[in-house]
């Protein structure tokens, strides 16, 4: 019925032909989707990978780890890790995990794929930015990656890469020679991938458009993937001179970040007149709307794959939904000094930063309140993606009050550089992010790959995760009470011993949960290529994804139409044939 | 059943982890400065009022996932009454109250360790962090700190601060040493600067925590109210011995003290 609506397409460029077009060098929104997907699997697994080495470090100090030896030589003589060499760790696991997986995957890889078929159009806006976003982040990611395999090694000032230590070069310690620089030039070239990223959202959102999709009538991943790439190209775009000064400072004699009078390894350091303060402004001012960067499309996928497994759409709808996300976005520019409460700043500005912060707790309520509210009375249907949603919501208010005792001067005076604060930011931007991502592909692999995910296994995955995360991070609040202090290599102070059998408790976790990964690694590659096939709206969703002729969608998504949008994103209705209404649908169906 | 399930999993996960907070099996250890119960005060308000959400938006999230699961017995999907403007209000005027509250009583507690001049009577002492130690200056009997002189500081021999003695009257009979020695119910000023690297100054005990920063002279003054000693630790990554970067804080009677004083003086 609704094709008959549907108007011709001119396509405004050919399916490739070649191999390399098609799969490598693709201007297809679809295949680069899948690019950073994959980009993303592969540094999500090396993140994860160093977490254990880390953990069992904390553990087990002692403890010769088979292998890494051989990745260093002089940073795990042994197999056992120096103090450095965690922190080396630690620097490279916390960068890969916020830049090459949070960023990449809920935005960059479902948002590349989705976003475009869910206004309706056949491609992004700029096909060969889109194309030159991926490989640039590629790149960023190599160039990362080298840092283990240069002299001597991955630079130890974590993923923050405070002044002076990240500006001084080699007298600072290892790592803060040639890794340091392979960081500050990675990351810069990541910003480039992002901002012509976010450049691509933003325009295909604004103008590729479908005849009826209003503004109004975007699913909430599309409005939660436009607010963030709005987010996405200011910030970026003040990270990324950030990183030129830094590089300057450290090949080209400047003194941005570095102030007269350094004594670094008994040696006077030939600056003077810069800030280290100035550094940690710039910094948190990406900072801070980078972690939103990361939870914002989970929040968006999570509300948009809600609704299919509540039969019902979320309480409020869009208005409430979306000005909740773009309350979000606009406070998250406001807040960035929270991070520098101790920093020496003038005391006063911890107050005015306080506010802020504790003001985004109303839109993140506001959006808890309406997801509990639309489980109130629903027909909830438990497949693995609605797990991972509810998942979600649990994860996030656990890591999001957390956020008051931080978000005040006066508790953070005490928690600041605790443990507190690492299970803080794991639960709400680490582990709610992950479980966006994990819900997104169970929910959309049916339209990626043709196939259904193995649903027992799914749901294995589910529960030992749940479980897992809780047990690795909830104990963290308690270290932190404790007073343990973050980024330590080792506990040897007196008050800090006696945490360790909490250490390894968590080591041990940490161990069984990334274990479970594995389920969700051979259940993806198992269904790519032997999965069961899927029909073509398995979950009886409403919108634009589930209306293309075949999964994966033809080259130009709509087989060369355009569909025609005649109502919102998500609209149930009890009574007839069906419970729900598709987008294109142009029947008149009765209010609910 | 898998919502049942989900509801059963989401309490226990709930019970288990108030549990601990509520028992205090990890907690603060106790409070020895004069400001510090501002602190714990406040941490406290926040423990209850927060731990009153957690516990109250999870256990909702558990019941409504247990009972709403599609049993496809043809039940009528329910909505929340009132809509989402009902939630827009509660957050706001819920969260709101809480941030008021936060906001107006906690900024004194802030305001008073960090804003607060130090009291006329405070005791002087020169701090200065490096990689990674922290070094300690008391003036003398003169009373006097001799000046830094940048380029003279040296660790190959021992001058942390930069003094030059032969020239500097002031700096002759400055005691520098590796440990914080102080009278109790004293208040003390400590003015501490960095020689290399970002460093931060945390003693759980004194409810005190504070980045030193190259090329700053930072203040920070508190008042200590029970003898014992203590750790200070660094709680600003600085480099591959930061895990090792701390020192004692000793804090002695005032006669105990003055004897140390007469000790370290007669060097």
């Amino acid at each position: 019925m609704h094709e008959a609506s549907a108007q011709p397409a001119v396509h405004h460029h050919a399916p490739p032909q070649g191999f390399i077009r098609k799969n490598v060098f693709s201007l297809d929104h679809k295949v680069i989707g899948l690019q950073y997907y994959g980009l993303a699997l592969v540094a999500v697994f090396i993140g994860m990978i160093l977490s254990w080495l880390m953990r069992i470090h904390l553990g087990w100090s002692t403890l010769a780890i088979p292998g890494l030896g051989k990745l260093s030589a002089n940073g795990a003589p042994g197999g056992v890790m120096t103090p450095e060499y965690y922190l080396s760790l630690m620097t490279m696991h916390g960068t890969i995990m916020v830049f090459f997986v949070l960023t990449n995957a809920p935005l960059a890889a479902f948002g590349n794929y989705f976003l475009p078929i869910q206004v309706g159009a056949e491609d992004m806006a700029f096909p060969r930015i889109n194309m030159m976003s991926f490989w640039v982040t590629f790149v960023a990611f190599l160039v990362l990656i080298a840092a283990f395999f240069v002299s001597d090694g991955p630079p130890i000032s974590g993923w923050t890469a405070y002044a002076p230590l990240s500006a001084v070069g080699k007298d600072a310690g290892p790592g803060q020679a040639l890794g340091q620089n392979l960081w500050a030039i990675s990351i810069a070239i990541f910003c480039i991938g992002q901002l012509l990223g976010s450049l691509n959202i933003i325009a295909t959102t604004l103008d590729l458009r479908t005849k009826g999709m209003s503004l109004a009538r975007m699913p909430f991943s599309t409005w939660a993937w436009f607010v963030t790439a709005v987010m996405g190209l200011l910030a970026f775009a003040v990270l990324l001179p950030a990183c030129v000064l830094l590089i300057l400072d450290r090949v080209a004699g400047t003194s941005f970040f570095l102030p007269a009078g350094l004594v670094v390894s008994d040696k006077l350091q030939p600056h003077s007149g810069g800030s280290p303060l100035l550094w940690q402004h710039l910094f948190w001012f990406f900072g801070h709307p980078e972690v939103y960067i990361a939870i914002l499309p989970s929040i968006g996928i999570v509300s948009h794959i809600l609704p299919s497994f509540l039969r019902k759409n979320i309480l409020g709808g869009t208005r409430t939904m979306v000005g909740s996300l773009i309350a979000f976005g606009f406070l998250s520019y406001m807040v960035w000094g929270h991070h520098m409460f101790l920093s020496g700043m003038n005391p006063f500005s911890a107050i005015l930063f306080s506010v802020p912060t504790l003001i985004i707790t109303i839109p993140a309520a506001i959006i808890t309140l309406v997801w509990l509210g639309s489980i109130y009375g629903a027909k909830i249907r438990f497949d693995s993606p609605a797990l991972f949603c509810l998942g979600f919501i649990s994860v996030f208010i656990t890591g999001g009050i957390s956020g008051f005792f931080l978000a005040q001067p006066s508790t953070d005076i005490y928690l600041h550089a605790t443990y507190f604060v690492v299970a803080h930011f794991h639960f709400v931007m680490g582990v709610a992010a992950m479980f966006g991502i994990f819900a997104g592909t169970y929910f959309w692999a049916p339209k990626m790959f043709g196939r259904m995910m193995n649903e027992t296994l799914a749901k294995l995955h589910f529960w030992l995760t749940f479980i897992g995360v809780y047990c690795i991070f909830m104990p963290m609040h308690y270290l932190g009470l404790a007073g343990n202090v973050r980024r330590y290599a080792l506990f040897s102070d007196d008050y800090m011993i006696p945490l360790t059998p909490v250490h390894k408790f968590i080591t041990i976790a940490a161990l069984f949960t990334g274990a479970v990964q594995f389920i969700f690694l051979y259940n993806l590659f198992h269904t790519r290529f032997w999965g069961k096939k899927a029909p073509d709206n398995p979950w009886e969703s409403t919108t634009l994804e589930w209306s293309t002729p075949s999964s994966p969608p033809p080259f130009d998504n709509f087989g060369g139409k355009h569909p025609v949008v005649h109502r919102g994103p998500y609209e149930f209705v009890e009574g007839g044939t069906a419970d729900y209404v598709m987008q294109t649908s142009p029947e008149q169906v009765g209010a609910h | 059943m898998t919502g049942k399930l989900f509801g059963l999993l989401v309490a226990i996960i709930t019970v288990v982890s108030t549990a601990f907070f509520i028992m205090h099996t990890w907690w603060l250890p106790q409070d020895i400065s004069v400001l510090g119960h501002g602190v714990d005060h406040q941490l406290n308000e926040t423990m209850i009022g927060t731990g009153l959400l957690f516990v109250a938006a999870q256990l909702v999230l558990a019941v409504f996932v247990w009972m709403y699961g599609d049993k496809k017995d043809g039940r009528k999907i329910k909505f929340f009454p009132g809509g989402g403007g009902v939630m827009v209000t509660f957050a706001i005027i819920l969260v709101g109250i809480e941030i008021l509250v936060l906001t107006f009583v906690g900024s004194k507690v802030w305001a008073s360790i960090y804003i607060a001049p130090p009291p006329a009577d405070s005791m002087q002492i020169d701090v200065s962090a490096e990689q990674f130690a922290f070094y300690f200056r008391y003036p003398g009997p003169d009373g006097k700190f001799g000046v830094v002189h940048p380029e003279m500081l040296s660790d190959s021999n021992g001058n942390y601060f930069g003094l030059d003695p032969a020239n500097d009257v002031d700096a002759r009979d400055d005691i520098v040493v590796g440990a914080l020695t102080i009278p109790v119910n004293r208040p003390i000023l400590l003015t501490m600067h960095a020689k290399d690297m970002i460093h931060s100054f945390y003693v759980p005990e004194l409810r005190i925590q504070q980045d030193i920063v190259p090329g700053l002279t930072i203040p920070l003054h508190f008042t200590a109210t029970k003898e014992g000693k203590y750790e200070i630790v660094c709680t600003q990554l600085c480099g591959l011995g930061h895990y090792s970067m701390r020192a004692y804080l000793q804090v002695v009677s005032q006669s105990d003290f003055d004897q140390w004083l007469k000790t370290q003086s007669g060097d």
